[in-house]
């Protein structure tokens, strides 16, 4: 009864800072600066790896998927495979991994050094909200950036494959780019860039309120960092399945 | 002798003697000076099935500096950060200026801040943040324009003398200076209540000795009320034996009370498992026979 007790009342608090957050962004004073510098940290800063994710990732699907296609007389087809995959599934989800680690860890960390260390108590009795300076400029950058980062990398996943393509498999660049043309359609895009708004969601919250929850000093501060990055790539395993459910349903999306 | 012939003297009363004294003087110009800055109405608090506080009560009036004494874990912090805001009782009445703040909701205790200033145990100061940043952040936050910030910021920490770290970072400075900036921030504004979080623990002597002539000067030379939290005896004599003056030459200088003046804006109360087990003047509570105040006294 108790883990689904903690399960309730932790679904709770996020929900309500989420909520505080929301609010928030209707009042003065606005952090705008301090959005910005987020969004450049979260944005920029995670670009490297991410679209380093999507080239390599591009690459394994043809690497795995090209002589399958080939033995089936299918190997034109390799583009429109390996661009609905990025686009519906992988660029999302690889990418809000990769986000979750290196910045859903940082938050975290950030916030639970502040807790152990007096710094949030002490901007509360400066009278400042600590939601609205600190959670609401992390939560709106990952919402905004995570879907152009999840665009970078199904960009660079696809150019990937196609150098992939033609390296190994000899195919011709046009009749691979051809292939992602014919194969995607607009509502895989639509879809592909709605899942990292939810993703950037879950990022966010998660590790804020992990990070605010800190107890127990520095070792507390160690072990929020993990559980913030654990508990918010499995939920963005778990949503990312209920997400394309949904949008498979609303966007009338059909299988490959 | 008849009563007739008994000589009375002449008593004359002067338009002097006859003005109010300057304490009813205050008390009618100001008439909100005769509410407790703080007031703590039977107090609980409980942490699970701890209790932290069980039934405080007590005032803090205006001007007056309040040390609250007791070993670690005794709910000395807790006490000050119930009055913040920063935990809310589970009973009882909280009242600040005379307003119940009890049930303020957070928008609402960010109000009363604005007229509070405190001190934290390691100072709390902003890791990412220069020693003006810091000092500036409440003006800041504000929207007070770069220049009036770095006027007041000079100010307060030339207040703390601490002017030449301006522009350093929190990591370039002893504890000293860290608790001493934490308390140049916790006095921009002008705040009219200040709290000190156990300020001079682990520190050295001289240096604990400072940051106890900083909250000796806030209490006689500005008026601020404050509650001062410490497990140290030394701090109790420094602020209760001792007051600032200004001398002819404009320099602050302390000295002991005495004949010449007698302190009687600084009370002690002691907390024990969240309780106060003693409420009164210094002298009071050396002389109290209770064992586990005389242990405490004796420092064991």
């Amino acid at each position: 009864m108790k883990p689904l007790k903690n399960f309730l009342f932790q679904l709770q608090e996020i929900s309500l800072l989420v909520w505080r957050a929301f609010i928030g962004l209707f009042r003065k004073p606005r952090y705008i600066g301090e959005t910005i510098r987020q969004m450049d940290l979260i944005g920029v800063g995670s670009l490297p790896i991410v679209l380093l994710t999507g080239f390599f990732t591009g690459g394994v699907l043809i690497l795995q998927t090209y002589p399958t296609l080939a033995y089936y007389g299918g190997q034109s087809e390799a583009g429109r495979a390996v661009a609905t995959s990025l686009i519906r599934e992988l660029g999302p989800v690889l990418s809000a991994l990769m986000v979750s680690g290196r910045i859903g860890s940082a938050i975290s960390a950030e916030l639970g050094s502040m807790v152990v260390s007096q710094q949030i108590d002490a901007m509360r009795a400066l009278g400042t909200d600590p939601i609205r300076k600190l959670v609401a400029p992390r939560l709106i950058a990952l919402i905004f950036m995570l879907p152009l980062l999840t665009v970078a990398a199904d960009i660079f996943g696809i150019i990937g494959g196609a150098i992939i393509a033609s390296g190994l498999f000899n195919q011709e660049t046009n009749v691979f780019l051809t292939s992602v043309r014919t194969g995607i359609t607009t509502e895989d895009l639509i879809g592909g860039i709605i899942k990292p708004l939810f993703f950037g969601l879950i990022i966010g919250c998660i590790s804020c309120y992990k990070g605010l929850s800190t107890t127990g000093g520095t070792v507390g501060v160690g072990r929020s960092t993990t559980n913030a990055v654990v508990v918010a790539s499995i939920w963005v395993i778990v949503f990312d399945f209920f997400i394309s459910k949904a949008l498979q349903t609303i966007l009338d999306i059909r299988p490959i | 002798m008849p009563s007739s012939e008994i000589e009375k003297p002449e008593i004359t009363i002067t338009e002097a003697e006859l003005a109010p004294t300057a304490d009813i003087q205050d008390a009618v110009d100001e008439p909100d000076r005769i509410l407790p800055a703080i007031e703590f109405r039977d107090v609980h608090l409980s942490f699970d099935d701890k209790k932290i506080l069980n039934g405080v009560s007590f005032t803090v009036r205006r001007g007056e500096t309040k040390i609250i004494l007791g070993r670690s874990g005794g709910g000395k912090s807790t006490t000050i950060r119930l009055i913040l805001g920063l935990l809310k009782p589970d009973s009882g009445q909280i009242l600040v200026d005379g307003e119940d703040i009890t049930h303020f909701t957070e928008e609402e205790m960010m109000r009363v801040r604005q007229k509070m200033g405190m001190v934290f145990q390691e100072g709390a100061l902003f890791d990412s943040l220069s020693v003006f940043e810091n000092v500036a952040y409440r003006l800041q936050e504000q929207g007070v324009d770069e220049e009036t910030c770095e006027k007041e910021v000079r100010r307060m920490l030339r207040f703390v003398d601490l002017e030449d770290a301006f522009d350093k970072m929190p990591s370039e400075l002893s504890g000293g200076m860290r608790r001493r900036v934490g308390i140049a921030r916790a006095l921009v504004g002008d705040p009219t209540i200040v709290m000190f979080d156990e300020p001079t623990a682990g520190l050295d002597p001289p240096t604990a000795r400072t940051i106890c002539e900083l909250a000796i000067k806030l209490r006689d030379l500005e008026d601020v009320s404050s509650i001062f939290v410490t497990h140290e005896m030394n701090n109790l004599e420094y602020l209760s034996s001792e007051y600032a003056t200004v001398n002819e030459d404009g320099e602050v200088t302390y000295e002991m009370e005495g004949e010449k003046l007698c302190l009687i804006n600084t009370e002690v109360i002691m907390l024990r498992d969240g309780e106060i087990i003693f409420s009164g003047k210094d002298e009071q509570l050396r002389k109290n026979e209770d064992p586990y105040i005389r242990k405490f006294i004796r420092g064991k």
